[in-house]
């Protein structure tokens, strides 16, 4: 039986009491946990220690929350450096569990944790799914991939802590998926946005009505999403299932980073874990709250792989006004863009989400899409590939071209670059059990 | 007085096309007739089959997207002049042709052919204020058996 204010509040968790602490107080907290995490850092990490020693900061200077920026930043390529665990603060007895990245391009990036790391990322994920207005006697299908990957299991034990019935179907097989919402009454489901919007597709071939289940709740991670496609979600199911946004790294803890709440505006980041900073990309100096720039995260509590100063390469901004919702802790803007996944094209920065708003604009809704890359006679070639949608097929000629050609205008106008803008049948572009892959590279072929 | 026309989207690649002409023939459907309209980069495949519902479901279950349109069977004479003296008559009404095509039988011993009007139901009833011989769908798919 779930107690009687869970049912009622269905949003407050105890656990979550620290996304309420006072400022000044969650303050002290944060100070307290950054000088311990610097002197671990220093202590047990020989490229923290490096490093630190090189800028000439000692664990010692750090006396203030602002003296954070005298530490040295980590970035992604760290990790692989010092693969697999150059970067443990913790000996392989005390660590209870490690994750990986997938490794796309050479090696894979190690993670680890202690066994109160473990119970810290379950309180963090319990603190997700209460900001997703989750409790227990939800039914939550967590179909993030179970592995080496930290999605499956930082849900996983997070619906636990919170008294959820998890469903530990992992990713893919999206029949089955759609089984079990049914059958199994689910009322939440974790995945990525864009197997959310593959498992809708396909349950309308399959005739399964998604509006008439229990399914209330889509907690939305592990790649850049868009406000149109939470309004997607939303239309396509008739308003039934709200789409929350919530963010995380391995490289951090995995997912339990940051959640969006009822508010559905901003993402709570849960700072008394994870400080974060807004940094001008180029030049590495700090911006104030407010202020577009790279996100970089401190473990504050993290013993097994303690990170300063992280560089997600995800572009956000960190804004302190008051949350309908009550919670005190700092919120960052939806990250829709990553310093990465900006491509240059004939000296222009284009990132995705641009395309996306220009294709959204003619549209009204999101086609599906693929950015196509490729070089011809030396110059870099843009096409945009653009499934017709049974809304916009025409047995006109005359149509299909005109769509085709406001298509191209509204992509020239937001990218001032001359795009070319191929119509393709449904269901050819590639659809994604994880990350969507927006951007097809063929330049370097 | 209308008959539905079916039509496909189709990428211009080699395969497309008879993809979704094996799709209608795995569901023993037969075309009355077709034609493609074509540019660079894409066609439109329209078709006129007997069993449009079935055909534009079996179609959009393979993953086709498909529109039925309203399209108008004329015949006209068979023999030189036949289909000039109909599309004067037609355009003396001020009626907008978008595109047309014929249908691969005759219908007695004369020629078939399917117009795509705007508006199909005014031309419908001009058409036949003007005495052109305008084909029910119920007389098409008869004469096709």
């Amino acid at each position: 039986m779930s107690p009687a204010w869970n049912d009622a509040a269905g949003e407050f968790e105890p656990i979550s009491a620290p996304d309420y602490l006072p400022p000044e107080q969650l303050g002290r907290v944060q100070l307290q946990r950054l000088q311990a995490t610097v002197r671990l850092a220093h202590e047990r990490v020989e490229l923290h220690r490096k490093r630190m020693d090189e800028k000439g900061v000692r664990p010692e200077d750090i006396r203030a929350m602002e003296d954070i920026a005298k530490l040295p930043f980590t970035i992604k390529t760290d990790l692989r450096d010092a693969y697999p665990f150059g970067l443990f603060a913790a000996d392989m007895g005390e660590v209870v569990r490690v994750h990986a990245s997938s490794g796309t391009t050479g090696k894979p990036t190690v993670v680890a944790y202690t066994q109160e790391d473990v119970d810290v990322w379950a309180s963090v994920m319990v603190r997700t799914f209460a900001c997703c207005g989750l409790h227990s006697g939800d039914i939550i299908q967590n179909a993030y991939g179970y592995g080496l990957f930290t999605g499956g299991l930082g849900a996983h034990y997070g619906a636990e802590a919170l008294g959820a019935t998890v469903i530990p179907i992992s990713g893919g097989n999206t029949d089955r998926q759609i089984m079990v919402m049914k059958d199994f009454g689910v009322t939440a489901i974790c995945c990525t946005p864009s197997y959310f919007l593959f498992i809708l597709e396909r349950a309308e071939e399959l005739g399964v009505d998604i509006t008439q289940l229990p399914l209330r709740a889509g907690v939305f991670g592990a790649e850049p999403w868009t406000e149109e496609m939470r309004r997607r979600v939303e239309a396509e199911t008739d308003g039934t299932v709200k789409a929350y946004d919530i963010y995380g790294l391995s490289e951090i803890i995995g997912p339990g980073v940051a959640s969006e709440c009822r508010a559905q505006d901003g993402l709570h980041i849960f700072e008394d874990h994870f400080y974060p900073e807004i940094i001008n990309p180029r030049t590495g100096e700090p911006l104030a709250d407010g202020e577009e720039g790279e996100l970089v995260l401190t473990t504050l509590s993290k013993k097994a792989m303690p990170m300063l100063r992280y560089r997600t390469r995800d572009i956000t901004s960190i804004y302190t006004e008051p949350c309908p919702c009550g919670r005190t802790v700092r919120r960052i803007r939806r990250i829709s863009r990553r310093t990465d996944d900006m491509f240059i094209i004939r000296g222009v920065n284009v990132f995705p989400s641009q395309v996306e708003a220009a294709l959204l604009a003619v549209e009204g809704t999101l086609p599906h899409y693929q950015i196509l890359l490729s070089r011809e006679k030396g110059l870099d070639q843009m096409q945009v590939q653009v499934e017709v949608t049974p809304e916009f097929f025409s047995d006109r000629v005359r149509e299909l071209e005109d769509l085709q050609a406001r298509l191209g205008h509204a992509l020239e106008n937001t990218l001032s670059l001359r795009v070319g803008v191929r119509l393709v049948e449904p269901h050819t572009i590639e659809r994604s059990m994880g990350k969507a892959k927006r951007v097809i590279d063929k330049r370097n072929d | 007085m209308k008959i539905h026309q079916l039509s496909l989207f189709l990428e211009n690649q080699p395969g497309h096309l008879s993809k979704a002409c094996r799709v209608l023939a795995d569901a023993e459907v037969n075309l009355l007739t077709m034609s493609v309209a074509d540019t660079q980069q894409f066609g439109i495949l329209r078709l006129i089959v007997k069993e449009w519902e079935k055909a534009r479901d079996v179609l959009q279950k393979a993953g086709f997207v498909v529109k039925v349109t309203e399209v108008v069977a004329l015949e006209a004479e068979d023999h030189p002049g036949g289909l000039a003296d109909m599309l004067d008559a037609i355009e003396a009404d001020g009626i907008n042709i978008e595109y047309m095509y014929a249908f691969t039988f005759r219908f007695g011993d004369k020629a078939v052919l399917v117009f795509r009007f705007d508006d199909p139901d005014t031309a419908v009833a001009a058409l036949q204020a003007r005495g052109l011989g305008v084909i029910s769908s119920v007389e098409l798919y008869s004469r096709s058996e």
